[in-house]
């Protein structure tokens, strides 16, 4: 099966998943990233003329402010121009379909789309559909796949880490409805961190999920164990609803990230949410705000990968 | 008219028959096998060396779209498909709009396939009415109208009291009841079988015990009621060990697989390959071997194309959106004989699962090439090779998971009740 995402040299063409990315081209990634960050932190460059000229269409089918923010600062630091569409809901009911919204978009000459939609495979559709010279960013797909979130999670532990090779990280949380966790879990596993853990009652954890190369913990106690880096998931109001989860407040005793529970893990580890997130649930305000929090430099890491990420697919090495 | 086929290899596994032999057609029907009726003289003479000589295949479970989805398909499209793939009778499951619940509309179908005259239709009738599963439909008036079976196509039975009574009354009067096993709060929003594949692509499942804990429930009815069961379109390795062990026990219950069930697994999703979207879901490789080893020792009695033509814009969607189906009635026979091929199934025993077994579980004397029998007849080169190609297709649905997949069997001439109704 041909990789989607790689041109006929190798080079990423679209980004669509982390499965099957090289691990050359997510060290690529994260190594630009760095030369955006340096430029943009230390030395104060606001504007980098990378993608002058380049029209970026940011078309999310499904709400989103602070994904689609980031995506436009990236953007706008790199001196293209954004398009910002938040179809929502409404274009269904309009009667356009996802393919007639692309080819408008692709007649009004878009060089590249930021796409989210809340349908797993939205994204690869998309992208098997626009001409060659188009390029498709994942921006989020239903369940699928989240792959700039990843990538900045990858670049944080990288940052706060060093190294990959001698790591223990814990996702926790609802693995089964998560696009980050999937997406987590192939970048964690592509760059070689040894043991990948994932926590998280049995409702809300996919069948075969081993299969992805994890092992599973169903104890917060014995899951985050000696572990370096905590990822947490934001948990959906609809969980409740679906009888997946009895209440919050039980959701929280067993799962939530404490303190005390957060003490299970190595002294130094690292606590990570990919936002928004929900205090007192999924979180306590304490180890959000806590010294072992890097959450806002997530936040800061993610513009640097997504410049990363757009300049690469504009062919900028 | 009468028909000489000459020089063809016969094989037809209802009489246990492969040879060459010549067959001469008068007055619709086979008249005679091997030797020429004295005084015969051909109006038509068909060269069919080289070729095989079979019956026309019985499909049962082609819909047809008609009658309230004319944009995905028609009559006139779908039936000229089933003959262009050798298929010369075939039964339709009710899910029409409205759904096949009232005698008026099953002799409208049967009167509007009779007045085009290119394959047999036998209509599966609705088991309740509109499909609800709240009322049984009317089934003495929907035989008498044509309906040889009665379904719920693929739409939940959750009433079990409803079934149960359903069930009796059919089995009152020796009315055949095929039901789709699924558990409906279990397959819910499902799409993709519950494995590694749908764990990857994030796609919400329908794990295979929804299929089990259904047919559990319909085996047992079944068991109780002593209705005339068939069990459509299996998929799991779990479910042909339960119809193994209930045809064991000596129960009343037969079954089908679909063709791209025995061909496909989950893994031919790929990146969210829609025309892989079918239902039941594509499953992992051992229920695909399960299947297969219950097609070999019998379990599963027939193949079915389950042809769903959907159109393009359907398709054109995020895979869980997208509409589920397949075009399948051209892709029939050459699947069967891969699979034959692939399994070293005689091809005696491999054509008996879409011709003679099929004509059974629809209880019609079908199905066979016999002297005074209907001629209804496929001939096919076993040798061509060919591709598919979507646009090559006459099916109005053009989508198929076999898009680009190499084929070998192509057929030649179409016979239904005597008449050359497909040549190529």
């Amino acid at each position: 099966m041909n990789n989607p995402q790689l041109n006929k040299h190798g080079e990423l063409q679209h980004l669509l998943t982390i499965e099957g990315l090289p691990v050359r081209i997510l060290r690529d990634i994260l190594d630009h990233a760095a030369t955006f960050l340096d430029a943009t932190e230390k030395h104060e460059i606001r504007k980098l003329p990378l993608l002058q000229g380049k029209s970026i269409f940011n078309v999310f089918f499904e709400d989103s402010t602070r994904t689609r923010t980031t995506f436009e600062i990236a953007a706008k630091r790199l001196s293209a121009d954004v398009v910002n569409l938040n179809i929502g809901s409404s274009s269904t009911s309009k009667g356009e379909t996802l393919l007639d919204t692309v080819d408008n978009l692709c007649a009004m000459h878009a060089d590249m789309f930021v796409v989210r939609h809340s349908s797993s495979g939205a994204a690869h559709l998309i992208a098997r559909h626009v001409a060659p010279n188009i390029h498709v960013i994942n921006a989020g797909d239903g369940r699928h796949a989240h792959p700039t979130q990843a990538l900045l999670d990858m670049y944080t532990i990288r940052h706060y880490k060093k190294e990959f090779h001698n790591l223990r990280v814990a996702i926790v949380g609802d693995i089964l409805h998560s696009r980050v966790a999937r997406s987590q879990i192939h970048a964690l596993t592509t760059l070689g961190v040894p043991e990948v853990r994932v926590i998280a009652p049995k409702t809300l954890l996919p069948s075969m999920v081993e299969n992805l190369g994890v092992r599973v913990f169903h104890d917060m106690a014995e899951g985050l164990k000696d572990v370096d880096v905590v990822l947490m998931l934001r948990l959906q109001n609809e969980r409740m609803q679906g009888g997946s989860l009895p209440s919050e407040q039980e959701y929280f005793k067993d799962y939530g990230l404490t303190e005390a529970k957060l003490a299970y893990a190595k002294s130094d580890a690292i606590v990570m949410h990919p936002g928004p997130m929900n205090r007192g649930i999924e979180i306590e305000s304490s180890v959000a705000d806590g010294p072992q929090s890097v959450i806002l430099s997530q936040v800061t890491f993610g513009i640097a990968v997504r410049m990363a990420v757009m300049s690469m697919l504009a062919g900028n090495k | 008219m009468k028909i000489h086929i000459k020089n063809g290899r016969l094989i037809d596994p209802k009489n246990n028959l492969d040879a060459q032999q010549d067959i001469y057609i008068a007055e619709r029907r086979i008249l005679s096998i091997g030797k020429a009726p004295a005084d015969f003289v051909a109006d038509q003479e068909i060269d069919a060396t080289g070729l095989i000589v079979i019956p026309g295949l019985m499909d049962i479970a082609a819909r047809l779209r008609e009658p309230g989805y004319e944009y995905k398909a028609t009559l006139e499209s779908e039936m000229t498909a089933a003959v262009a793939g050798g298929v010369t009778s075939l039964a339709c499951p009710p899910d029409t709009d409205p759904p096949l619940d009232e005698p008026g509309l099953v002799e409208m179908l049967k009167h509007r396939a009779r007045s085009l005259n290119q394959c047999r239709v036998f209509p599966v009738g609705a088991l309740t009415k509109g499909l609800a599963g709240a009322e049984i439909t009317e089934m003495n008036e929907l035989t008498e109208a044509g309906c040889k079976a009665f379904s719920q196509a693929d739409e939940a039975l959750t009433n079990t009291r409803v079934m149960m009574r359903a069930m009796q009354y059919a089995a009152t009067f020796d009315y055949r009841v095929w039901l789709r096993p699924q558990d409906s709060y279990l397959a819910k929003n499902g799409v993709a079988h519950d494995g590694e594949v749908a764990a990857r692509l994030g796609l919400p499942t329908i794990p295979v015990i929804a299929e089990t804990i259904a047919l559990d429930t319909a085996l047992q009815l079944a068991r109780e009621t002593d209705v005339i069961l068939h069990i459509c379109r299996i998929s799991s390795a779990e479910a042909v060990e339960m119809i193994r062990e209930a045809k064991h026990e000596g129960l009343k219950v037969t079954c089908d697989a679909s063709i791209n069930h025995v061909h496909l697994t989950d893994m031919d999703l790929g990146f969210f390959d829609a025309n892989c979207h079918l239902v039941p879901p594509l499953r992992g490789q051992r229920d695909k071997e399960a299947l297969r080893a219950g097609l070999l020792d019998g379990t599963i009695d027939a193949i079915c194309s389950n042809h769903s033509p959907v159109d393009d814009d359907a398709k054109q969607l995020p895979f869980a959106e997208a509409e589920s189906g397949a075009t399948g009635l051209e892709l029939l026979l050459p699947l069967v004989l891969k699979w034959a091929e692939q399994e070293k199934v005689p091809l005696l025993d491999a054509l008996a699962r879409v011709t003679i077994k099929p004509a059974q579980l629809l209880g019609q004397k079908m199905g066979h090439l016999s002297v005074g029998a209907h001629a209804d007849i496929c001939m096919f080169d076993p040798t061509t090779s060919w591709t598919v190609e979507p646009a090559a297709l006459k099916s109005q649905g053009k989508n198929t998971p076999f898009n680009g997949y190499e084929m070998q069997g192509r057929v030649r001439y179409t016979l239904l009740d005597g008449q050359l109704v497909f040549q190529q």
